[in-house]
């Protein structure tokens, strides 16, 4: 069920270079698990836009994106009090049934919000979840702490080696051989070379262009070794197994 | 609400509850929006646009924001007649009892006569929309609509193969609509569609490149309201069948000026994909509407500005 709601901002904050975390009050029951998303209406803006669901609970949703163009401009300058009508619960997300214990969650950044729900989600079964966190820059940074706090490995890989390992979160996979499992989420660039680097199964969640964000456009399909799927309806979230690499 | 108001209206004799109709390829195939709402308050639904063969479409990105609405380059997606058949109408079937329009397409007079045939035989669909005017996809769609001897044809191949009624879908890429609409007409065709999307473009002033992957794409919402109102009051005056009228309507007001232009019933396109309620918005809003303008029968209102 999807459901469009009106939610208040009570939290808009800049946590990195052109990045933002905002925090919205509303009704949430219709959000499911890790790696669904929210589409937001912006007022002189004609389509909406398609944000991952970073953290929620009962009456809140937490967002984090990057300011790219006017959308997430217009974002950036929203007041605490102002509502927006939002659509909630779109895509399928995370599958938690993973192999093994030690599930690798990988998240380049602004692809890493949708990552840290997954990673409660992963503890709560029962799952000891390893992070890697790709960031450009040091000033790209953010969210490491929050991870941390969850009790989890974390690693980090900047392209430019001004924080953790210099290179890309391929680079820090090299060194590790214990997990059993990845779930991924960030540039295509990132995803592909991740499905390239291990033999082992995952799940990644990817971004299009979309017209509505809940099945009816047509226009987000990709091809999958399964036929045509939409990345907001049958997607985000598809098997590495699934996906064909152009 | 309390209004009694009388909503229905008829094209070729099949009635309608009322008249708004979800616009081809902004729907999908009706069953999404049951999570949204009860689809049966509609008048009728025009599916997304069915071909002979499968169809993926063209690539991505294909969907580019604008001012006041979006373009979109498709290129028609779908699985194919077959497909749209045995799997997506059954599951149509289940959650929508009123009638369908059959929105079909082809790259050859041929493709459109093969599709006809299937859907005639289907029960539920009790109008054929003939799709004459995509812009997204080379040697078909607009290609037969910009030209009246070849719309003309199709529409006589058409007609010659089924005995339900045929309406044709024009697109506003001509210089002359009324000479289409009459070439359609005197082919047999039982009402006219106005209008497909406008040919667009985006250019992204990051990479200096279109958006769209295919350049060129089709443009539609609000900002061609007043291009598609124009056109249904040139053809309501030149002929004598119905016309569905749509284009960038999203609100009960739009579709009382439609329908005041000549329109006998509206269909609602990109405004769906905006607000996945826009169609139940706009038949609860109707009533008001027609109450503050004094309107008590819709019917009594079509082509009433002329
Ligand atoms: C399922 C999904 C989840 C996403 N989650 C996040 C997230 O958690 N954090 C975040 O920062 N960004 C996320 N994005 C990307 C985000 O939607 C775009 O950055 C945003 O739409 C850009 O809008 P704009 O108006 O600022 O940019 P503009 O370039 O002005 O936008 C123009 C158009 O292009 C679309 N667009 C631009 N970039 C993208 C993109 N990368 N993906 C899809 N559409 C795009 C816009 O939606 C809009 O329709 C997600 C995208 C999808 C599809
Ligand atoms: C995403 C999208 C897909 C469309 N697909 C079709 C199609 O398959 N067949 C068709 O006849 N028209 C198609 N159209 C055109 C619409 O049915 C409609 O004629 C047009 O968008 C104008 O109406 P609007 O301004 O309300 O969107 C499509 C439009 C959009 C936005
Ligand atoms: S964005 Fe419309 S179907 Fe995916």
């Amino acid at each position: 069920m999807n459901k469009r709601a009106k939610f208040k901002i009570i939290e808009n904050v800049n946590i990195a270079k052109d990045v933002f975390k905002i925090v919205l009050e509303g009704d949430t029951k219709d959000i499911k698990n890790a790696g669904q998303f929210i589409n937001i209406e912006l007022e002189s803006l004609y389509l909406r836009r398609p944000i991952s669901i970073c953290d929620y609970d009962d009456k809140t949703v937490t967002i984090i994106y990057k300011v790219v163009g006017k959308g997430t401009e217009i974002m950036a300058n929203l007041k605490n009090g102002v509502e927006l009508d939002v659509l909630t619960g779109l895509g399928n997300g995370f599958d938690l049934d993973c192999d093994g214990d030690r599930p690798l969650v990988i998240g380049g950044g602004v692809g890493t919000p949708p990552m840290y729900r997954l990673c409660k989600d992963l503890i709560a079964k029962g799952k000891k979840p390893i992070v890697i966190l790709g960031f450009g820059s040091k000033d790209d940074l953010f969210f490491e702490e929050e991870f941390k706090k969850l009790g989890v490995d974390v690693y980090v890989s900047t392209n430019d080696g001004s924080v953790g390992t210099k290179g890309f979160v391929t680079d820090v996979m090299k060194d590790l051989n214990d997990y059993t499992y990845f779930y991924a989420c960030g540039p295509m660039v990132m995803l592909k070379a991740i499905c390239g680097a291990t033999d082992k199964s995952g799940q990644v969640s990817l971004e299009e262009r979309m017209g509505c964000g809940f099945g009816a456009c047509m226009g987000c399909t990709i091809k999958t070794k399964d036929g045509y799927r939409r990345v907001c309806k049958e997607g985000p979230v598809f098997r590495k197994e699934s996906l064909i690499w152009e | 609400m309390g209004i009694n108001k009388d909503l229905t209206t008829t094209l070729s004799g099949v009635k309608l509850d009322n008249p708004v109709i979800p616009a081809s390829g902004t729907f999908g195939f009706g069953y999404e929006f049951t999570d949204f709402y009860d689809i049966n308050i509609l008048g009728s639904i025009s599916f997304k646009g069915t071909t002979k063969e499968p169809r993926y479409g063209n690539p991505l990105p294909r969907i580019a924001d604008c001012k006041s609405g979006l373009i979109n380059a498709i290129g028609l997606q779908n699985p194919g007649v077959d497909k749209v058949i045995s799997e997506e109408l059954p599951k149509l079937r289940s959650c929508f009892k009123k009638p369908l329009i059959a929105n079909i397409s082809g790259f050859a007079i041929d493709e459109y006569v093969h599709c006809c045939k299937l859907m005639d035989k289907e029960e539920q669909v009790e109008i054929i929309e003939v799709n004459i005017s995509c812009p997204n996809v080379h040697n078909g769609g607009m290609t037969f609509g910009t030209n009246p001897e070849a719309a003309a044809e199709v529409t006589r191949a058409v007609k010659a193969v089924t005995t339900k009624p045929v309406y044709v879908k024009l697109t506003p890429n001509v210089t002359n609509i009324v000479e289409i609409a009459k070439a359609v007409e005197a082919a047999g065709a039982d009402g006219i569609v106005l209008i497909n999307t406008l040919l667009g473009m985006r250019i992204n002033l990051k990479n200096k490149k279109p958006v769209i992957a295919n350049k060129m794409g089709g443009f539609s919402g609000p900002a061609i309201f007043p291009v598609a109102l124009r056109m249904v009051y040139q053809v309501y005056e030149a002929v004598k069948i119905p016309i569905i009228g749509v284009g960038g309507i999203e609100s009960a007001e739009d579709v009382i000026e439609m329908m005041l232009a000549g329109a006998s019933a509206i269909e609602v396109g990109a405004a769906n994909l905006k607000n996945p309620y826009a169609c139940k918005e706009i038949i609860d809003n109707l009533p008001a509407a027609m109450e503050k303008y004094e309107i008590d029968s819709l019917k009594d209102i079509i082509g009433a500005a002329h």
